[in-house]
């Protein structure tokens, strides 16, 4: 609701004519000096999508320092992405996903005052996808390649009124390979069908529906998987939690992924219970362990290393290793929540 | 079609460019950006030259360009320092192929010290690895850490500090770890999960245990084989263990030599074992209970012949240690064996040891646990001057590629 809101709005205020995205500058072996080259936005604060650029949300995303996200994809005229039941959907060359991180002054009133710190593109290049980062200057009027990563200090308060500070840290390009990476060749990790089978902001028609009935996705089947909303409420606290872990940590806890040599598999479909965690002992954790046995101990989260490990701030303990420097509360209640009805 | 020789031209030009260049990084003023910035601009063939100098880091670095060298000054000189690391899981991380690292010293990291993960032809020569505060259970895990890797070479390496292993390689296979010095870890080296791995000419001193060879289950590789440890110093590795309670090496008891954990083919000849106040080489089957159908716990095809040995065994700290000890006229014998040669595949039948033990530079004391999973109760430790189960061909020299060789002796 508050997000349609704030597109329409934006859309009134739509600064300049619409100009096609350049999908030539895209598709160039350099990437662009700066993100406005590309043209996926219509106006310069990066905000208002131009026309092609599709937002979309997931039921499950990744959780970022509670960094608010805006998602597009991009395909180039006349061509669709190709349904696959598990991963990624299958996207055409020339497909651009791109990912805005922000923050609002003030979590209480998060339509205003919004200020974006980076924008992420994974562009599907002929020999595969590239991931880039744009840092945004403090005006809000361009974003600039950061391939070596920088700190970002950021300032906001809270949903409870609290004023926080933290040390955004945008990625360096092979931390973006890493977690991206499954086989060695980077990949998206978010638009899988069963994570995009849900309503835009979790209201209305399923996503997969809208983009099949605009001709972007082909061989749609009539019942796809879905991925659950890990804070849906009333679905079962195993499914959100198994959505939520494979989304935060299953790109590199997968049998192809980055830390394939754990052992622990993330899927939300891993039908291993051992591959779960359930009862595995570590394999490198190193001090990471915490001292405890297994990586989850049935029906005692306090005993269960994933808990432990989601719930440290520590380098070389907290997992994921990036991609967060404070811990999500949220998340780590779930995932208790599920571990103490093991049994 | 291409003719080999046309191939074989093209390839060597692949792999060294005619352009390739040397990117030199000072230490000073954002050292941190400039030097992942070089390590992400090296192409193929390049050497990312690091001068002489302390670099502050506040952020884990990495790699994943395919035959790069990364070269300080000097272990003692080019220094790495995470003391100040805000975030990554490891000092540097190196995620492609035909890399050497050397020259260089890693300090303070916050997790592993150097990693490589998934790399074919990975060099580590001439490096320093140090937890600078002494072994603390706060130190990071690894000193130097390749992992799923191919073609690992591991040569005059100094670590110090790990709070689980000095130097460390698992799920790799064609592996040369030599001439290297771990002091003050957990474990000294620790070869785990790996295929066809020569350990020679180190130092493993003030340790908990000295060199470790393990097998663990529910992992993509396992079933550890054709491993040789031979012409290592393996001194008075006594120290407490501070590890995280949970990973496998915390269960080594202080004054370990050497122990082999499960695996098939490891032969242990010709190295110096003293003043370890336990074992000075102890041979067991994992002991927890497993769910892997695939997995075997039994150390078997082991081989320990030919080892010096000296002032051993006078303090066991293991359970039931100083009571066995007692038992032998006061100090342990320098090698043990758990004596379990079976165990039951998880849901199905009985299987029992593939290979033998054989001890020819013994006493060996053989607890005749005869069981995976038997209480350390069970034993009735016996006393044999030598055993032989069976003749043990030892494991094939490992060799690495001519190229990989000569670029470690190089600068």
């Amino acid at each position: 609701m508050k997000r349609a809101a704030i597109l329409a709005a934006l859309l009134l205020i739509g600064a300049s004519p619409a100009r096609e995205v350049d999908g030539a500058r895209l598709l160039a072996d350099e990437a662009a000096p700066v993100l406005s080259a590309y043209r996926l936005f219509a106006d310069t604060a990066g905000r208002v999508p131009a026309p092609g650029v599709v937002r979309y949300t997931l039921n499950t995303p990744l959780f970022s320092d509670h960094a608010e996200k805006f998602r597009y994809v991009w395909l180039p005229a006349g061509t669709s992405a190709t349904y696959t039941p598990k991963g990624v959907l299958e996207f055409p060359v020339g497909t651009t996903i791109v990912k805005s991180f922000a923050y609002p002054a003030d979590f209480r009133a998060p339509d205003k005052d919004i200020r974006i710190i980076e924008t992420r593109l994974l562009v599907r290049r002929t020999a595969g996808w590239v991931p880039l980062s744009y840092v945004w200057n403090a005006a809000q009027t361009e974003a600039v390649l950061k391939r070596a990563g920088v700190r970002v200090p950021v300032a906001y308060v809270d949903a409870a009124g609290t004023a926080k500070q933290l040390d955004y840290a945008v990625p360096n390009i092979n931390q973006c390979k890493q977690c991206h990476q499954q086989d060695g060749a980077a990949v998206p990790i978010g638009p899988t069908a069963g994570n995009l089978n849900g309503g835009l902001d979790g209201n209305g028609e399923s996503q997969l529906a809208t983009w099949a009935a605009t001709g972007k996705l082909t061989g749609l089947p009539a019942a796809p998987p879905r991925l659950a909303r890990w804070d849906d409420s009333a679905a079962p606290i195993a499914d959100r939690a198994r959505a939520y872990l494979d989304v935060n940590c299953g790109h590199c806890h997968s049998p192809a992924g980055f830390a394939s040599n754990s052992g622990l598999y993330l899927q939300h479909d891993e039908p291993d219970p051992a591959h779960q965690g359930i009862g595995k002992r570590p394999v490198a954790a190193g001090r990471g362990s915490g001292g405890l046995l297994f990586a989850i101990a049935p029906g005692d989260p306090d005993a269960s290393i994933l808990v432990h490990r989601m719930a440290s701030n520590e380098p070389g303990v907290m997992m994921p290793q990036f991609g967060r420097t404070v811990t999500h509360d949220e998340g780590v209640e779930l995932v208790r929540a599920y571990v103490a009805e093991l049994k | 079609m291409l003719k080999p020789a046309l191939l074989l031209a093209a390839a060597s030009l692949a792999l060294q460019p005619a352009a390739a260049r040397t990117i030199t990084v000072q230490p000073g003023a954002d050292a941190q950006e400039r030097l992942q910035t070089a390590l992400i601009d090296a192409k193929p063939g390049d050497r990312v030259q690091l001068a002489a100098g302390r670099f502050t880091l506040a952020d884990g670095l990495s790699l994943d360009v395919a035959n790069v060298t990364v070269a300080g000054a000097g272990a003692d000189k080019t220094i790495l320092d995470f003391t100040g690391q805000k975030g990554e899981g490891e000092g540097l991380l190196i995620t492609s192929g035909d890399v050497l690292v050397r020259d260089l010293a890693v300090e303070n990291a916050k997790g592993n010290g150097i990693k490589s993960k998934g790399s074919d032809g990975i060099s580590f020569v001439n490096l320093r690895v140090e937890w600078t505060g002494g072994p603390k259970s706060t130190n990071g895990a690894y000193g130097v850490y390749p992992v799923s890797s191919k073609h690992v070479l591991i040569d005059n390496v100094y670590v110090k500090g790990a709070s689980d292993a000095g130097i460390y390689v698992g799920q790799s296979s064609q592996i040369i770890v030599r001439n290297s010095k771990a002091e003050g870890n957990v474990a000294g080296i620790e070869i785990e999960n790996s295929y066809n791995a020569d350990v020679f000419d180190n130092v493993a001193t003030g340790n908990t245990g000295g060199i470790l060879v393990f097998d663990l289950p529910d992992l993509p590789q396992q079933g550890g084989h054709s491993i040789r440890l031979f012409k290592n110093q393996v001194i008075g590795n006594n120290h407490p263990n501070f590890a995280g309670v949970g990973n496998i090496v915390a269960n080594v008891p202080p004054g370990t030599g050497v122990m082999v954990m499960a695996n098939r083919d490891v032969h242990v000849f010709d190295n110096d074992i003293r003043d370890n106040g336990g074992n000075a080489v102890m041979l067991v089957a994992y002991q927890n209970k497993f769910t892997d159908k695939a997995y075997n716990p039994l150390p078997r095809g082991i081989a320990v012949r030919g080892n010096r040995y000296a002032g051993n065994g006078t303090a066991p700290a293991f359970p039931g240690g100083k009571e066995i000890a007692g038992a032998l006229g006061g100090t342990l014998p320098p090698v043990m064996w758990d004596g379990v040669t079976g165990f039951t595949v998880p849901g199905g039948a009985a299987a029992t040891a593939d290979g033998g033990i054989l001890v020819n530079d013994g006493p060996m004391v053989n607890l005749n646990l005869k069981t995976q999973g038997s209480p350390p109760t069970a034993a009735r430790p016996e006393l044999a001057t030598s055993f032989a189960m069976q003749t043990l061909p030892e494991p094939p020299m490992v060799v690495l590629p001519a190229a990989q060789e000569a670029r470690a002796r190089g600068k």
